[in-house]
């Protein structure tokens, strides 16, 4: 028995060890290079050397513009992401007829068929000045500037992350058991408060998923907020690309990255925390 | 404990309802009426309209043609929750996300206005205690057995008081012991609550224990409804014989109708003088038809018996062919040479008395004439 036990063990082991090791060099790795650059000082033509000093840290607030335009666009991007996609996702999975399903999903996809950066590029000329302001100035509202402003780079968020948010929310609702709606009809419950006491709680975990994927993304964006900012709306992966790439002020860079990746840490721990409790504060919820 | 009481305007009333989907005849014209407080099944092979049936009392289909009422309204066009009627769901359809008691409370909840809380509190306690599950209110679902989320469901659907309780193969999904014991409380509860119950099954046995009346349906329309004995004793025709219970069939021709006896000419040449099952004038001579025996009201003795000593009228020789002990009755199997295989079930007290019967043993099997029915073959 002990030793069927251990060589369980041992086979455990083994067969997690290629993916540990990997883990390690992708992702462990890399972190504690940024983290260990974070403390040294810019060579002077550009790069590292070696050093400890908390200089960098002290010099955060010189990027505060992008700390803050990240933390605000990116939350208020996912919301409303989540806003639009949901009706859409719920179209998709309850209301579309069947036939037409497949069909309405793959064209939710197809736009990730050309790529990222003409896609984008493309909403140029739609927020530019001969796109929507010109056609707003057609019903007699003038003088929208769309293009280079946050707005333009929310409208860029929604759209760019809009199938991420649809695909988890519909499985949830795709998958959701049309009896219970039956049941909750037949309880007395019209279809609006059955969408609102079932619909809505049963799709928490795909809203849930849909959020935090968009979120993580959209903190580490900066291709968005480079074409449709036009380097008005920078976010903190802007600045990245700026320190890394042009200015190469390394250590800058690496502790811009860190600070970015511990504010994350406590947002999604949070945010983790929040969705257990949601789901444990479920158990012992009375007659409301 | 109120006794269910029968009134004059059924509680249930189907009016030559249609359900069509595309090409298929879900539920063709039925005409139905259920009574207060009655206990009526829906009994069916698969795909014979039941759920549908009782997906139109629901109103979650509305009537292709035809009307559908409750207690003499018209339910055309009214949504399901705004109809007095509650359902118990085939796999119960709990709320995942609420707890028992959620769950229970949830009709109560979608009143206007909504009960105060320590009332929904009160009414939830007391319909748990009604399906003894008293202790189990904060559980979640997944924590329940099959039998207790079947009473779950249950309360559920009751507490609301509906004035019809709409049951679609509640006990499918247990076992064969827990359902029998289901199936006597959801009886108890029924004559305890006083409401009309409105069960579909496919199981026989578990319509014709429970129900106050019974609809055979066979492909969307009615063959015959009646009490489970009228169904037993008295079924219309063939396929109804066939479903309710066992029986025998001889096929025939009717040779001659005569008052309350119809002679049937089995086609083994035999003259069988049978009972109508039906009013007289249905049956015309020259018509193909079956003599039909319940295996129980079949008497078996040794070879070359008289009608006197099997006790019987009709006397046919056989040879058993097979023979299945059953406890408190044994089955056999007797092959005879003109009317094919008759099943004969014999009861232990007279095995008792006049000994059993081995395989390969030559026997003479025989009925009275008024046991026998004249059925026709539809
Ligand atoms: N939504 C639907 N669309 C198309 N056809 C349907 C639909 N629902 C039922 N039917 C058809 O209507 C007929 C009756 O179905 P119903 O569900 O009432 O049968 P049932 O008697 O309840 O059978 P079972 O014992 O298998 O549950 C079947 O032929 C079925 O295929
Ligand atoms: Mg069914």
């Amino acid at each position: 028995m002990a030793t069927e036990a251990s060589k369980g063990r041992w086979l455990t082991a083994g067969l997690l060890a290629p993916s540990s090791i990997w883990f390690l060099i992708m992702l462990v790795m890399p972190l504690v290079v940024v983290a260990i650059f974070s403390f040294g000082e810019r060579a002077p033509a550009g790069g590292y050397t070696a050093s400890f000093t908390f200089e960098q840290y002290a010099n955060l607030p010189a990027r505060l513009k992008a700390f803050q335009n990240t933390l605000t666009l990116a939350p208020l991007g996912t919301v409303l992401t989540l806003l639009v996609a949901y009706p859409l996702a719920y179209y998709l999975a309850v209301k579309a007829p069947s036939r037409w399903k497949l069909a309405l999903l793959v064209l939710v996809i197809v736009p990730f068929w050309t790529s990222l950066l003409i896609r984008t590029y493309a909403w140029i000329f739609i927020l530019g000045g001969r796109g929507i302001p010109t056609l707003l100035e057609f019903i007699g509202i003038e003088g929208v500037r769309l293009i280079n402003t946050p707005t333009a780079v929310v409208i860029g968020i929604v759209y760019i992350y809009l199938p991420l948010m649809v695909f988890p929310i519909f499985v949830s609702l795709e998958k959701l058991d049309k009896r219970l709606l039956e049941a909750s009809n037949d309880l007395g419950g019209s279809p609006f408060r059955t969408f609102l006491q079932i619909t809505l709680p049963l799709s928490i975990p795909g809203m849930a998923t849909g959020c935090m994927l968009v979120f993580i993304l959209l903190m580490g964006e900066f291709l968005i907020p480079a074409i449709l900012g036009g380097g008005k709306v920078f976010f903190i992966g802007n600045a990245l690309v700026d320190l890394f790439l042009q200015s190469r002020n390394w250590p800058f860079g690496a502790a811009v990255a860190t600070t970015l990746v511990i504010i994350m840490l406590v947002i999604v721990s949070i945010y983790m925390r929040l969705m257990m409790r949601v789901s444990a504060h479920r158990e012992d919820v009375s007659i409301m | 404990m109120t006794s269910p009481a029968q009134t004059d305007t059924p509680d249930i009333r189907f009016e030559n309802a249609t359900k069509r989907y595309g090409d298929v005849v879900a539920v063709d014209s039925l005409s139905l009426a259920i009574d207060k407080g009655e206990f009526f099944s829906f009994l069916g092979p698969s795909g014979c309209g039941k759920t549908t049936s009782l997906r139109l009392i629901a109103g979650f289909e509305q009537p292709t043609e035809g009307d559908v009422l409750i207690g003499g309204a018209s339910m055309v066009g009214t949504p399901p929750h705004k109809r007095p009627v509650n359902m118990v769901f085939q796999h119960y359809a709990l709320f995942p996300h609420m707890n028992v008691a959620d769950n229970v409370g949830y009709g109560l909840r979608q009143l206007s206005p909504r009960p105060p809380k320590s009332e929904i509190q009160k009414r939830v306690d007391e319909t748990l205690e009604l399906v003894q599950l008293a202790e189990y209110g904060k559980r979640r679902i997944w924590e329940l057995s099959g039998g207790q989320q079947q009473r779950v469901a249950l309360a559920r659907a009751l507490i609301c008081r509906p004035t019809v309780l709409l049951l679609d193969e509640p006990l499918a999904a247990l076992d064969r012991k827990l359902r029998r014991e289901m199936q006597i409380e959801l009886q108890t509860l029924q004559r305890d609550v006083g409401i009309t119950f409105v069960l579909v099954t496919h199981d026989q046995e578990e319509a014709l224990s429970m129900s106050d009346r019974i609809c055979i349906m066979r492909d969307g329309r009615i063959v015959q409804s009646g009490t489970p004995r009228e169904l037993y004793d008295r079924p219309l025709n063939r396929y109804v014989a066939d479903f309710v219970g066992k029986s025998n069939f001889i096929p025939g021709k009717i040779a001659t109708v005569n008052g309350r006896s119809i002679d049937i000419e089995s086609d083994g040449g035999m003259l069988f003088s049978c009972n109508p099952s039906t009013e007289q004038d249905t049956y015309t001579v020259g018509d193909s038809a079956s003599i039909a025996v319940r295996p129980e009201l079949i008497s078996i003795g040794p070879p070359g018996s008289n009608a006197e000593a099997l006790g019987t009228d009709v006397v046919i020789p056989g040879r058993i062919q097979n023979r299945i002990f059953l406890g408190e009755h044994t089955e056999y199997l007797v092959s005879t040479e003109k009317y094919g295989e008759i099943l004969v079930l014999s009861p232990k007290y007279i095995e008792s008395v006049r000994g059993s019967f081995e395989r390969d043993e030559d026997v003479a099997i025989g009925w009275k004439n008024e046991t026998a029915l004249a059925l026709e073959d539809t």
